[in-house]
């Protein structure tokens, strides 16, 4: 499947729904160009309308945290709770925090 | 026109769809890439959806009891059919689905764009007018598949040149007017075939120069769809379509 030279390259695909704000990972897809994947993406993840916008990326340009630096990256916010607004009262006409 | 000039008028739209979506329905599981597998039998789903609308209604015009649209597609003979040669012919390898799609697309989304405007039929040019937002995204998939196969490799350009060449004999059946068109397009109900034509043209042409692929002339047109007289394999499509409603009657999911 993954053979380069017989292949499409790869792309993610991020789909923004109807009640979503913002463009969410939905799955990647195989196409010769961005045209193509923004046409088999609508084909592949949006036939039981899902979505109200389209993003394609293709997948070599993703550069992604390597698991093993994950201690690293990660465990030091554990214990530094002040970083969290949970000491403050929302006022309701703040949606969306 | 009178009410069975309508109906006939009606199951031409109904069977062009009918068809071409169960040959697209043929592609389900073995179209050259998964993604693609699924864009042709979406467009199949969409050319279902489009039948039994325009069959319902045909079938509604029936002189004595009305018809459904499962009667009409499961229950009738070869002859009785009246969908275009070009639909029914059989899916070849990609590139002859591809063109097969792409003169029928054009044709259908100007014939679309025109019921949706007529006052005739009201409830046809409801159908149409949803129907043309699916057949303008069957018209730019079956579009760019051109112009990506005829300015693609040499390999590609050479197959579906080839095509091209072999399907281009079924166009002219699209445009030629019979005595149910004659009436139809009094009514007001069906387009000018002869400026649909030009409209044809123009589109076809457009995607043909992107796609490097040379427009074969116009010589001899096989027809006979209209008429119920179909071409070899269209037998073997009927048989597989109406198995299961023939063999067990009224089955139901």
């Amino acid at each position: 499947m993954s053979d380069s030279k017989n292949s499409w390259p790869l792309w993610e695909v991020f789909i923004r729904s109807k009640q979503g704000l913002g463009h969410k990972h939905v799955g990647s897809l195989h196409a010769a160009d961005a045209e193509m994947a923004i046409g088999n993406a609508r084909d592949v993840y949006t036939r039981r309308q899902e979505g109200v916008s389209i993003w394609v990326v293709p997948a070599e340009n993703i550069t992604a945290s390597s698991p093993e630096n994950a201690e690293a990256l990660f465990d030091p916010a554990n214990d530094k709770v002040y970083r969290h607004p949970t000491f403050f009262v929302l006022p309701d006409e703040v949606n969306h925090m | 026109m009178n009410k069975p000039q309508h109906k006939q008028a009606l199951l031409r739209l109904g069977d062009d769809a009918l068809i071409l979506g169960q040959r697209l329905g043929e592609w389900c599981g073995h179209a050259p890439a998964l993604e693609e597998d699924i864009a042709l039998t979406n467009i199949a789903l969409d050319l279902i959806g489009q039948t039994q609308s325009y069959l319902s209604l045909a079938g509604s015009l029936n002189e004595g009891e009305s018809q459904t649209d499962d009667q009409l597609a499961f229950h009738r003979t070869e002859r009785d059919f009246k969908n275009l040669l070009l639909v029914e012919q059989p899916n070849g390898d990609f590139g002859d689905t591809i063109v097969r799609q792409f003169l029928f697309d054009h044709f259908a989304l100007l014939r679309a764009e025109h019921l949706a405007s007529q006052t005739f039929d009201l409830e046809a040019a409801a159908i149409a007018a949803k129907a043309i937002k699916e057949i303008r995204y069957h018209a730019d998939h079956s579009s760019k598949w051109v112009i990506r196969l005829g300015d693609g490799t040499t390999e590609s350009h050479e197959r579906v040149q080839k095509s091209l060449n072999e399907l281009w004999k079924f166009t002219g059946e699209m445009f030629t007017a019979d005595e149910i068109d004659v009436a139809g397009i009094e009514s007001g109900l069906l387009p000018d075939l002869t400026i649909l034509k030009t409209k044809w043209d123009t589109a076809i042409d457009a995607v043909l120069k992107k796609s490097t692929l040379i427009r074969p002339e116009n010589g001899w047109m096989q027809q006979g769809g209209r008429k119920g007289i179909h071409t070899e394999s269209f037998g073997f499509l009927l048989a597989e379509m109406q198995s299961l409603p023939r063999t067990y009657p009224d089955a139901t999911w």
